[in-house]
Order: C-alpha cells, then sequence, then structure tokens
C-alpha cells in the first residue's frame, strides 16, 4: 500500500441535506452498466431517504448506494465510466452500487475541468484515487468509533464494513452519517496495483441506455422554458469581414424575434490561447424555431468586405505576445506552391546532432522524400451550439465544451462580470476531437442572450460549422536518410513546415538514435485559423516520418520491424543527445507485440501489410495494417494494434477508442481534405467533405495493450497518427506506389516498386 | 402555417407549422422529441433517421405536409424500455462513443433487420453507408446488427 497527502482539491467533509432527496441525483441513470436482469433489481431498490456528501467527488446514501461525480467533460472517450471506476475502486464499494453523475463547472471542487491532450485520466488518476481512498478510511474510521474497536482491525468488501473479533458488521450506507462529520485524514492508503477489482475489468458505458433511447444528452438537446433559438451569420471566407447588413426585410419573417450585430471579442482584448475566432463580427438571427431562423438567415441581406493586415495581443498561459493576421483571400493551390519553395529555402534549427551535413556528402546512399497534407474540419456530429441566459444576476450557460476552465475567463471579461458568476452546464458532446477547446460558440451564445434579453440556444448549421475556421493546419515535411555501405542509418534529417505553425517534433524517434541528425523547421502565416486536432502535429508526423522509415528499411534491405528495434535498441544503449521524449524501450515494446499479434512474417496470400510505430501524448501505439485490393481500391482487411498506455482503466472501452482512432486515421489518410479558393472553403457539408463510412472501414480491428504497471499515460490521440504511415506502407506492398500526398484516394503516386 | 396530424410513435400530435418544415425539426422543436438528431441537413449523414412505416428515412430533408398519416417511428418509439433487440445489440457491444450518431445507426440498423433478418457484411455496409459515425464504431455497429440478427423476434 502507498500512503498518499490528502492535501489537494477537496472541501470539507459537510453533510449536505439539500440532497437529502434521493430522487434528485436520479437524472443521471446509473442502470446502463448492468445487465437487464440487474437494472430490474436496481430499479427495485429503493433510492437513500438521505445522501451524506463525504468529499466534491461522492456522496453515500443511507443504503449505500454511492454517487460519484465524473469531473471532466465527455465527447466519447468514456471518462464518465473510468473516472468513477477508480474513484470506487479506491472506495472499495460494489460497481452495481454505483450512480454516475457528470459534474459541472467547478474549478474550486474540480480544477481543471478539461478534455484534451489524453490528459484526463493521467491528470486524475492520483486525485480520483485519493477521493475513494479518503471515503474509504473515513468510513472505517466510524465503524471504528461506533463499534469501539480498533480501525487496523476492520476489513472492507463491497461496500460493507466487518470487524471479526467483535462480529460486527455494517454497510457503507449505515456508516455514512457517522463518516461525513470525521475530519480528514491527513495521509490515506491507496491500493497496490494487484488489489484493484474494478480498474481493469470492462464496463460498459453509464450513458449507453440512455443513446440508445434518445435521450436528451447532449447541448443540442438542451431544453429551458422560454428558450429562443439563434444562428449567426459569417463571412464566407477567411480574409473578409462583416461591412453592413439589413435585418429589416428578415425581421418580418415569421417567428423572427430580432436581428442584430454582435461582437465577439472586443478590439484590444488580450486573447487566451484557446480564444482562436477568425470571425468576431457576427450577425446574430434569433427567433421562436430553428427552421424559421434557418430560413431567415438564407434570406440576410448582408455584404462583406476584406480585412486589412492586423494584430492582436495574446496571453499564451503567461507569456505575452503580439499575432499577426495578415490579409488576403487565400487559396490551396498558392499554399503548396509557397510550402514548396519555403521546403527549399533555409530554415530555423531545433536540433543538431554529429555532422549531418557532412556525412551526408560521404554516405553510401541517400534516401529523399517530401510529404504534405491538407487542411482538414474536425466535423464533429453535433454541430457547434450552445445554451447561454444572461440577467443582471449572472450568466447560466449550457452546452458542449471541452475546455470550460478556459472558455469561462472569457465569457467574464466580455459580459464584464466576475466569473463566480458564471454557471455553465457541461453536456455530454457530440464528438470534440480538439475543436470544442475552442469556445467561442458559448461567448457568442452569452453576448446574443444579453442583447436578446432571453435565454437562448445558438445554433450553427453545418456548413456554419464546416466553414468558421479552427482547422488542422496543412504540414509539409522534407526527409532525406544517408546510409553508410554496410546499410547502417548514419544521418537524418527532417525539415517541416505548415500553414500557419510548423509540426515539428524535434525530440522523437529517430532523434536519439542516428548520430548525425539535424531538425529543421519554417512557418508561414496565414489567416484561415487552425486548432488543435486529435494528437495536433502528430497527426502528420507519425505517419510521413514511419512512411518515410519504411523507405529507409527497404533501401537498407532490412525488415521494417528489425530496422525500427535495431535503432531504439541503439537509442536505449547509448543515446544520442538528453532531450529524447521518448522512452525507446516501450517504443520497442508496443513494437515487438504488434509484431507477434499479427504474426507479422505470415502475411495472408493475396494481403499487403504495413507496420508503424510512433509515440505521442506520453503513451506508445504501434499498428499493423493489412489490405487487400479490390480491383484499383485498396480495403482495410485487418488492423491489429498494441499500446502502451500505462494501466488500463476499463480495457473494453479503451479498446473501442483505438479502434475508431485507426477507423479516423484511415477515413483522414484516405479522404480526408478542406481545400480554399479565394478564402472559401470548397467543402461546406458532407456532399463534397467525403468521410469515411462503413463499407471503407478496416473489416476487423484488434487492439492489445502491454501489460504493465506505469500509471496511466493516456489514450484517446495515441493510437490515431500511426495509422496513416501503417497505411501507406501496406498500400505500397499492395501497388507498388507510395504515397507522398494526403489524401491517398486522389493522390497519384508513380510505381516505384 | 397549417395543422398536421401526425402518427409518431403509436401517438397522433398535432402541430401547427410551416408546411415546409423538415419533420426533424418538427419532432425536435416542436414536440420535444429530440433523440432524432440533427447533423447536416442534407441528407447526407444519416443521424437524422427515422421510420416512415418500415422504411428508414431522412427526417431532415422529409417535409412535414408530405408524411401524411404514414406511420412514422422515432429512436423514443422503438421500444418502451430501450429491449428493442437492435439496442439491446448495442448495449452488449458497448457500440458508442460520443453517441450522437447512434440513434440514426440504430433506426437505419433495425430497419434493414426488419426487411433482410440475416444481412451478409456487405448487406450491412450497403444498408448503413448512409449514416456516419465521425468517432469510428463502425466495426462494432456490424458486431452489434449481427449480435441483434441473431437473437429472437427481430
Amino acid at each position: 500500500m502507498a500512503k498518499i497527502k490528502t492535501q489537494t482539491g477537496r472541501r470539507a467533509f459537510i453533510k449536505n441535506t439539500s440532497l437529502a432527496s434521493g430522487g434528485l441525483v436520479l437524472g443521471f441513470s446509473m442502470l446502463n452498466s448492468c445487465k437487464p436482469k440487474d437494472a430490474e433489481k436496481m430499479v427495485a431498490r429503493e433510492m437513500p431517504e438521505e445522501w451524506f456528501e463525504i468529499n466534491a467527488y461522492l456522496r453515500i446514501g443511507d443504503n449505500g448506494l454511492v454517487t460519484i461525480m465524473s469531473p471532466n467533460p465527455e465527447f466519447g472517450q468514456g471518462v464518465i465510466t473510468s473516472m468513477p471506476m477508480i474513484v470506487a475502486d479506491e472506495l472499495d464499494v460494489d460497481w452495481q452500487d454505483v450512480l454516475v453523475e457528470q459534474a459541472n463547472f467547478d474549478q474550486e471542487d474540480y480544477g481543471w475541468q478539461f478534455t484534451g491532450g489524453s490528459q484526463g485520466i493521467r491528470r486524475r488518476w492520483e486525485g480520483l484515487r485519493m477521493a475513494g481512498a479518503t471515503a474509504k478510511q473515513m468510513l472505517i474510521a466510524a465503524a471504528a468509533e461506533t463499534w469501539q474497536v480498533s480501525a487496523s482491525e476492520i476489513t472492507v468488501s463491497g461496500g460493507v464494513l466487518s470487524h471479526q473479533a467483535s462480529d460486527n458488521s455494517a454497510g457503507y450506507g449505515e456508516m455514512a452519517s457517522v463518516a461525513a462529520k470525521l475530519e480528514v485524514p491527513e495521509e490515506v492508503n491507496l491500493k497496490e496495483v494487484k488489489d484493484f477489482t474494478i480498474i481493469g475489468t470492462s464496463k460498459k458505458s453509464v450513458e449507453n441506455h440512455k443513446i440508445v433511447t434518445g435521450k436528451p444528452l447532449f447541448g443540442l438537446d438542451y431544453q429551458f422554458d422560454g428558450a429562443l433559438v439563434a444562428m449567426v451569420a459569417h463571412p464566407p471566407a477567411f480574409g473578409l469581414q462583416l461591412k453592413s447588413f439589413d435585418g429589416s426585410q428578415i425581421k418580418s419573417m415569421p417567428g423572427i424575434v430580432d436581428v442584430f450585430k454582435i461582437k465577439t471579442l472586443e478590439d484590444g482584448f488580450t486573447r487566451g490561447y484557446f480564444d482562436t475566432n477568425a470571425f468576431t463580427d457576427l450577425v446574430a438571427i434569433v427567433g421562436k424555431t430553428t427552421w424559421e431562423v434557418m430560413n431567415a438567415k438564407k434570406q440576410l441581406n448582408v455584404d462583406w468586405e476584406p480585412i486589412a493586415d492586423s494584430k492582436f495581443k495574446m496571453d499564451r498561459f503567461g507569456t505575452e505576445m503580439e499575432v499577426d493576421v495578415p490579409s488576403g483571400l487565400e487559396s490551396t493551390e498558392d499554399h503548396y506552391a509557397q510550402m514548396n519553395e519555403m521546403a527549399s529555402k533555409s530554415s530555423t534549427t531545433a536540433r543538431k546532432d554529429g555532422n549531418p551535413e557532412e556525412v551526408f556528402k560521404t554516405a553510401a546512399k541517400i534516401i529523399e522524400r517530401s510529404y504534405s497534407c491538407p487542411f482538414l474540419a474536425h466535423n464533429c456530429m453535433e454541430p457547434m451550439n450552445f445554451f447561454a441566459h444572461v440577467t443582471d444576476e449572472g450568466a447560466k450557460l449550457a452546452g458542449p465544451l471541452q475546455a470550460p476552465v478556459l472558455t469561462a475567463p472569457t465569457v467574464a471579461a466580455r459580459l464584464g462580470i466576475p466569473a463566480e458568476k458564471i454557471d455553465i452546464e457541461l453536456t455530454r458532446m457530440g464528438g470534440g476531437f480538439g475543436r470544442r477547446a475552442y469556445g467561442h460558440y458559448a461567448v457568442e451564445a452569452a453576448l446574443i442572450s444579453r442583447e436578446a434579453k432571453a435565454p437562448v440556444k445558438l445554433v450553427y448549421t453545418r456548413e456554419d460549422d464546416m466553414t468558421c475556421g479552427i482547422y488542422r493546419p496543412s504540414y509539409r515535411a522534407d526527409y532525406k536518410a544517408a546510409l553508410d555501405e554496410n546499410n547502417n542509418l548514419v544521418a537524418f534529417h527532417v525539415k517541416a513546415g505548415g500553414i500557419p505553425e510548423t509540426p515539428l517534433f524535434a525530440n522523437r524517434f529517430p532523434a536519439g538514435a542516428v548520430d548525425n541528425y539535424l531538425a529543421q523547421h519554417w512557418e508561414i502565416n496565414s489567416n484561415i485559423t487552425i486548432g488543435a486536432f486529435r494528437a495536433p502535429r502528430s497527426n502528420f508526423m507519425a505517419g510521413v516520418e514511419q512512411a518515410f522509415l519504411d523507405e529507409v528499411a527497404e533501401a537498407a534491405g532490412k525488415d521494417p520491424i528489425e530496422f525500427r528495434l535495431e535503432l531504439l535498441q541503439r537509442a536505449k544503449d547509448n543515446p544520442v543527445g538528453e532531450e529524447n521524449e521518448y522512452d525507446p524501450e516501450r517504443l520497442a515494446g508496443v513494437l515487438k507485440l504488434v509484431r507477434e499479434k499479427s504474426n507479422w512474417s505470415q502475411v495472408p496470400s493475396g494481403t499487403h501489410r504495413g507496420v508503424s510505430a510512433y509515440f505521442c501524448h506520453n503513451s506508445y501505439a504501434a499498428h499493423v495494417v493489412d489490405v487487400t485490393m479490390d480491383g484499383n481500391t485498396p480495403k482495410v482487411e485487418n488492423v491489429v494494434c498494441a499500446l502502451d498506455c500505462g494501466i488500463v482503466i476499463n480495457p473494453d472501452a479503451a479498446a473501442n477508442m483505438a479502434e475508431g482512432a485507426i477507423v479516423d486515421g484511415v477515413g483522414n489518410a484516405m479522404y480526408g481534405n478542406l481545400s480554399f479558393t479565394d478564402g472559401k472553403p470548397d467543402q461546406t457539408n458532407f456532399d463534397r467533405y467525403k468521410m469515411i463510412r462503413h463499407s471503407e472501414a478496416p473489416k476487423n480491428i484488434e487492439v492489445h495493450f502491454v501489460q504493465n504497471e506505469i500509471d496511466p499515460t493516456g489514450l484517446g490521440e495515441p493510437p490515431f497518427p500511426p495509422v496513416f504511415g501503417a497505411l501507406a506502407n501496406a498500400i505500397y506492398k499492395a501497388t507498388g506506389r507510395r504515397h507522398y500526398n494526403q489524401p491517398f484516394a486522389t493522390d497519384k503516386p508513380p510505381l516505384v516498386g | 402555417m397549417a395543422t398536421f396530424n401526425l402518427n409518431i410513435n403509436g401517438a397522433t400530435h398535432e402541430v401547427d407549422v410551416d408546411p415546409t418544415t423538415p419533420l426533424l425539426w418538427v419532432l425536435r422543436d416542436h414536440l420535444n422529441m429530440v433523440g432524432t438528431k440533427y447533423g447536416c441537413g442534407i441528407a447526407q449523414c444519416g443521424a437524422c433517421t427515422v421510420h416512415l412505416g418500415d422504411v428508414a428515412t431522412r427526417s431532415c430533408m422529409l417535409t412535414v405536409s408530405s408524411v401524411g398519416n404514414q406511420k412514422i417511428t422515432t429512436i423514443e418509439g422503438l421500444s418502451e424500455n430501450g429491449n428493442h433487440p437492435v439496442q439491446k445489440a448495442w448495449l452488449e457491444v458497448d457500440v458508442p462513443q460520443c453517441g450522437y450518431c447512434q440513434a440514426g445507426q440504430i433506426m437505419t440498423a433495425s430497419a434493414l433487420l426488419k426487411n433482410n433478418s440475416n444481412p451478409t457484411d456487405e448487406e450491412i455496409e450497403m444498408a448503413m453507408n448512409g449514416n456516419i459515425c465521425r468517432c469510428g464504431t463502425y466495426t462494432r455497429i456490424k458486431k452489434a446488427i449481427k449480435t441483434a440478427a441473431n437473437s429472437e423476434n427481430v
């Protein structure tokens, strides 16, 4: 058992009588996690008459039911199930006695409520365990006091406290009222990994029953008496801004209540890093129903004008900077020409080991390749939306938000009210993928509500959602590798850039494994806004690096897995440099596991196989992708995936997320593309923006986890980036063509095999 | 504005709306049945799928005036307690990630199984191709459809 100080993130242990009515918490269903038979049993079970709040994360009912709060916003990564599992395990309560409730935004109680960066479980691991362990220790203390026995003699199992010598036993519910009055212990014991009973077992999502029966869960489903519907009109192209509008004509249309301009961010406002917004001046149309507002929006009389070069101030988590916004109407064709030009110029060196320039001059073989990718839209299935009700008392908001902790200060600043006067209810998100970390739409909803003097639900159409920015950037990378006469990799050069940011990670593999190494980068500014998209930067670099290494291995006449393992052995035994980000042993570990599980050397007849492995967001992922040809079209038959993300909380749900990442990877590698003509996105809806569909998904996906006792390191992003590389390598085996430009479906590379 | 009597989930609902209003928005805005989702508005993503009679239909482009007295089934009315074999299979396979598209997926899948109680992989893919899942749960959806097909009383 590990002792841990209970110093963080909990308030006083109070009996919260406002929660005394058991029925109140039933708004969140706990029935979904169990089999139908258990559900029936649970329905029959009476709700507690009284709940005792042990700490901000849990309350215990007088009949032993436990309500556990899930602190982070849920967007499909499953934390609403896995986070309470962690608390329940340390609490030693049966999972079927657990009710789960989504916490609202409350920084004091729940700290960093942020969904992104694969950080949720990693950052919450210790705190959630502590919440459960503290409660358990207090329940034990309560029993010891009640029975007048030593706490060390009390055992706990499944929510029942027992003292063998005195033949006493009691459920948690019986001791909750006493426990709730005790002092917080200064130190608590956490379980050994081997003693986990819930962590590491597969539990169904606690919200699935609501999902499959169509209950209101999402922001768009949010209902509030008297709420109006609002939409906004933004410029149709990047590089344009609102000039003027005339709302008089549409104001008389059926159901339309008001039409006015809003300014999301005031000029001179120092923006936070997640306040990204290309279109701050918008026309808001407010009405009674969605269809009426949609129709009015189509008829809006509005003029746009070109923007001038401008600047805004940004506070990037404590670093003040000035950001340039260039004027102009940009097109994809020009972007690629500009990137081509930048790639041939000298650029900023991020890392240099040895003397790569000299080694390249004398190498036996040199391999040189260039790769590119387009902008991508997140395309969450639930378009952006938010509810707001702003009154003199404050602002009540509700909706899908990945980073309420970052959006709330902007809403407060823009409304000119203290942050304490802002309540944000966190609804389930219909996807996020990074997009909902940028909460401009919550600010817009608040401003519209204030102006309309009414509760308002802001709804983006799909077209609004796809064309208002915050995209995955367009990138390019140029690689060069040198082999000596014995086919050893002796020099490596990566030069990467993008619009408007570089994707380079200078200290990732193969840095550390090559004596002569050079990493350089460049950037081209743009007025097209970008944002985090599942595994930012890695989602390009992993795929192209792993495709390039495949070519280098081929040139060296080596098996692609053996080739990588040799390099990783070097990085482990005798690393070059001290800044290497990754653990070579864990990266080698997933490669070895995927080699074993895929029967790497035994490729089924008619099947073509590619491999990749990558480290990002603290975890390790490797894939073996099998492709068959259907005429001229490659089909992904099978994907075997090996992951090392430390301890896995909910294995089947974790596998689901990895399966999704693989489908997402295949989809974006093959089809993902957002292009621009004169600043206008060419794709505005799913008729022209091709998303992967059922028939294009891998037929079979197997997910394997490295078994270890490392604290969880994150999973939402790591399985996604390397898919692009394994797929490119498999397609090469199938077709003799190597894809250098995404999306592959429209890329026509020459035969090289 | 015009009055329509809609037969939804076995009950008659009277609504007074513009005749061009898509069924999707009648359900969501006028009848508070929000299980049917808005995804694209142009019948490209399948999030708004309902049954018109026994046929899976995109409600975002189906005007309320064209429904007449045809029977409409939404996700809320597919079963009484979420115990339709397709819903049960969805729970058993733990299909959803974000869950937003899943009502539409379930409505398309249940219409498929009504017409074809034992579809092949290819038939499942063909029937389901109009439903996008951005989270990528396609392999689980296929597994759940097969699970439901193999259960009784589809």
